[in-house]
């Protein structure tokens, strides 16, 4: 590999990598996402190979695995240039006629393209399915044209430009003006500017000064840090190294979460690479500027995505907060001064510097500029990762990208900002997204997890779930968080089994009050939120609970009756098999007999459902 | 794991107090849990009184003190998996292994946990055995999908036993 000492070598190596290219060549991409990966790729991948080995050695057609495209609904999903044909839901066994057909002959497949799914018309390119047209794909765009672990491709993409225009034709205050006049926000859930974070790090006195990333990306549902990781990790780098030159740091860190060892792994690679090239370690690009990068792997604790808890990680100790009297940017990291970012955030950086942050100001709300990543899920049609312009409307991403609710089911609700953040109902659906506008009605933007929930989902039960994971979550140090989210939780489990009373909502309030104020940390501080948004919208709900002794969505198990409805059942005897309890009874049929329809026991019963997923004629009833 | 074993991965990070973290998670990948021998010998070396090292041990989800399963049963339990019946999947692993979280079967096969997110929430409800995602689980799949485990066991025992 090469060792660039200059910009002007860098934009060589870039040409001498491009003039090897030919976009008219055949290239195959796969998408190698995690979510992709749930559903198979791999073996695509290796049918591919084995493809290629067999009939093609030697005449050039590519084979590519990329980062995550985002429609993991979809997956595995997979891209062939230079027409950009878009199969989903490619199986091992189809990939044999793809070469044959699509990639040698030119012809395309209709069986794997992606139907419109209003008027059921074949899509072609990807550009054209509806998921991907109201996005704004900035950050994210790229993931889908590059393999993580080549750095040629993420140069060849125009990668490190901004880097070196940083290093050559900026100030470090310059740099700082522009992220400021851009005005981007930290995208890790505070949404605190990151200009004004920078300019307060570079002015705090020391030599010693850390950057870090904060890859602990612990809201359950939210997934796009993983997948920028995963997938462009470059692009998070170039980020670090811009913010560490307008700083005036050397030492980096990347804190990732221990269950994404995919990211670790493409992470360490990217790492390795840039450094062997000259774009991190000692002298980056001839500039004279050093900066190194390590990577801290985390132990799985939530609170540790807390900035004061993840340094304290970082140094080998427990992830405990502290107080912020003296805020990081002063003291943080070993007692030096420290700025924090988001994945997101960083990958934010080389945009605004190569675009500029009048470019990147057109995009977005007057309070929050650009674009950020939501990873939808839940009871969504398309659930994936979609990159959207901030104050586009909720409507808009849960029908327009999302393909509204699955089985013609009603929308109840979103949830926005991960344990944190709240429920926003469907007479709010109109709400444009952008981070004044979510704390106003009393959710937060959070890291940007969106699930979507329909009239099956219970709102005792998601508040319950919830405050679950934070009582398992707090860390314990105050005893309004560790006591509060733990007595919240048992109101709810009483309130979901059947024993609540009148007087628990009110009492709910409270606790959540006293949890809030009382508390050190943004965990504690925000950990009611899930109880008093869904209290806030869904009082009724939670009063059905309590009064009526009733699950409106039916999914608190203690509150329903399982029944078999005998004039839709047919004896077919399915139910008793699976039953655990052996609480259903009947005659099965035979082939002579008529058989007699089977019966639950409701003293047996422990109401699993098992019987309603296994039952094929919708002859079981719930109440 | 032998002493040597255990002063190569200190090595690694170059003896340093600040890696605790990641030596222990590296000796937590190797022997799938913390022996106490082992933590004592970490903290000789690193001179760490053993009490920190407990508390960071029993503080972070990813450590274990106890020995672990030969195959690890990881049920996701992140919203968008929950909205979808993650509960449902999990109670029925529970009833079909006969343990709780945390717990590890009898005969060593299984072991149980749950885990806040894995991040492939569009395959959601996910449980991953020994790392592999089993998408779109229902309880009525969960025992054919634990059975491939179980079976498995017995075929290698089997194929040694004719070797």
């Amino acid at each position: 590999m090469v060792r660039l000492s200059s910009p002007q070598e860098l934009g060589k190596y870039r040409d001498e990598i491009l003039s090897k290219r030919n976009p008219d060549q055949s290239l195959i991409t796969v998408c190698g996402g995690t979510g992709c990966h749930a559903s198979g790729c791999h073996a695509v991948v290796d049918a591919f190979k084995k493809v290629l080995h067999e009939k093609a050695s030697g005449n050039g057609i590519g084979l590519r695995v990329t980062g995550c495209h985002g429609f993991c609904e979809r997956g595995p999903l997979v891209v062939i240039q230079p027409k950009k044909v878009f199969y989903q839901k490619v199986k091992p066994e189809d990939v044999p006629t793809i070469f044959q057909e699509t990639v040698l002959n030119g012809k395309i497949l209709e069986g794997l393209l992606y139907d419109h799914p209003v008027t059921g018309e074949k899509i072609i390119s990807e550009e054209e399915v509806p998921f991907y047209q109201k996005q704004r794909r900035i950050i994210f765009g790229n993931n889908g044209n590059i393999d993580p672990t080549q750095i040629e491709d993420y140069l060849a993409v125009g990668g490190y430009q901004a880097l070196a225009k940083a290093l050559f034709s900026m100030k470090p205050e310059e740099i700082i003006r522009e992220v400021k006049k851009a005005n981007l926000r930290g995208r890790g859930g505070g949404g605190f500017p990151a200009g004004l974070k920078w300019e307060q790090c570079r002015n705090a006195p020391g030599n010693i000064k850390y950057v870090i990333c904060n890859a602990d990306e612990g809201d359950p549902g939210a997934y796009m840090d993983r997948s920028l990781l995963e997938g462009n990790p470059h692009s998070v780098l170039e980020g670090m190294i811009i913010g560490a030159f307008a700083i005036g740091s050397h030492e980096g860190y990347v804190y990732v979460r221990n269950e994404y060892p995919l990211a670790v792994e493409n992470l360490g690679i990217a790492i390795r690479q840039a450094e062997e090239v000259g774009l991190l370690g000692k002298n980056i690009l001839g500039s004279g500027f050093d900066f190194e990068v390590r990577v801290s792997r985390g132990g799985g604790a939530f609170v540790c995505g807390e900035s004061t808890a993840l340094m304290a990680s970082i140094e080998g100790n427990v992830g405990e907060p502290r107080a912020k009297h003296i805020h990081t940017v002063i003291s943080g990291l070993w007692d030096k001064p420290t700025n924090l970012n988001n994945v997101e955030t960083w990958a934010n950086v080389p945009v605004i510097i190569n675009e500029g942050a009048d470019w990147y100001g057109r995009i977005g709300t007057e309070g929050s500029k650009g674009t950020k990543i939501f990873s939808l899920v839940g009871k969504v049609n398309n659930t994936g990762l979609v990159e959207v312009p901030m104050g586009i409307t909720l409507r808009e991403i849960v029908y327009d990208i999302g393909g509204g609710i699955p089985d013609g089911k009603g929308f109840k609700a979103v949830q926005t900002g991960g344990p944190s953040g709240g429920c926003i109902p469907e007479s709010m659906i109109d709400l444009p997204v952008d981070f004044d506008r979510l704390t106003e009605v009393g959710s937060m933007m959070g890291s940007g997890g969106m699930i979507v929930m329909d009239e099956t989902t219970c709102m005792v039960d998601v508040a319950k779930y919830f405050m679950n994971f934070l009582k398992d979550e707090s860390c314990g140090k105050c005893t309004s968080c560790r006591e509060g989210t733990k007595r919240m939780h048992e109101i709810l489990t009483e309130i979901s089994e059947g024993r609540g009373k009148p007087e628990h909502i009110d009492l709910l309030e409270e606790l959540g009050w006293v949890t809030m104020e009382a508390s050190l940390c943004a965990l504690g501080g925000t950990a009611p939120n899930p109880a008093l948004s869904t209290i806030k919208y869904f009082r009724k709900e939670y009063e059905e609970h309590i009064l009526n002794r009733r699950c409106p969505a039916k999914v608190c198990r203690a509150l329903l009756h399982y029944r078999i409805l005998s004039e839709l059942c047919t004896a077919c005897g399915r139910c008793a098999k699976v039953c655990p309890e052996k609480a259903i009874t009947g005659i099965q049929k035979t082939k002579k007999e008529k058989g007699k329809p089977f019966e639950i026991d409701p003293v047996k019963c422990i109401q699993c459902g098992m019987c309603l997923e296994t039952c094929k004629f919708d002859a079981v009833e719930v109440e | 794991m032998t002493h040597s074993e255990i002063d190569a991965i200190i090595d690694r990070y170059k003896g340093k107090e600040s890696s605790i973290l990641a030596i222990l998670q590296d000796i937590q990948a190797k022997e799938k849990y913390l022996p106490k021998e082992t933590l004592e010998h970490v903290g000789g070396r690193l001179r760490i009184p053993i009490n920190k090292i407990y508390r960071i041990a029993t503080f972070y989800r990813a450590f274990s003190l106890m020995p672990r399963g030969q195959h690890e049963v990881c049920v996701c339990m992140g919203t968008a998996c929950h909205v979808r019946g993650a509960q449902r999947v999990l109670d029925q692993i529970k009833l079909g292994l006969g343990i709780r979280p945390g717990e590890t079967t009898k005969d060593r096969n299984f072991t149980l946990e749950t885990v806040n997110c894995l991040g492939v929430c569009a395959a959601g409800p996910v449980v991953a055995i020994d790392g592999q995602y089993f998408g779109k689980m229902s309880s009525a799949k969960v025992d054919g999908t634990l059975k491939k485990f179980s079976s498995d066991k017995k075929k290698k025992e089997g194929a040694n036993g004719k070797a």
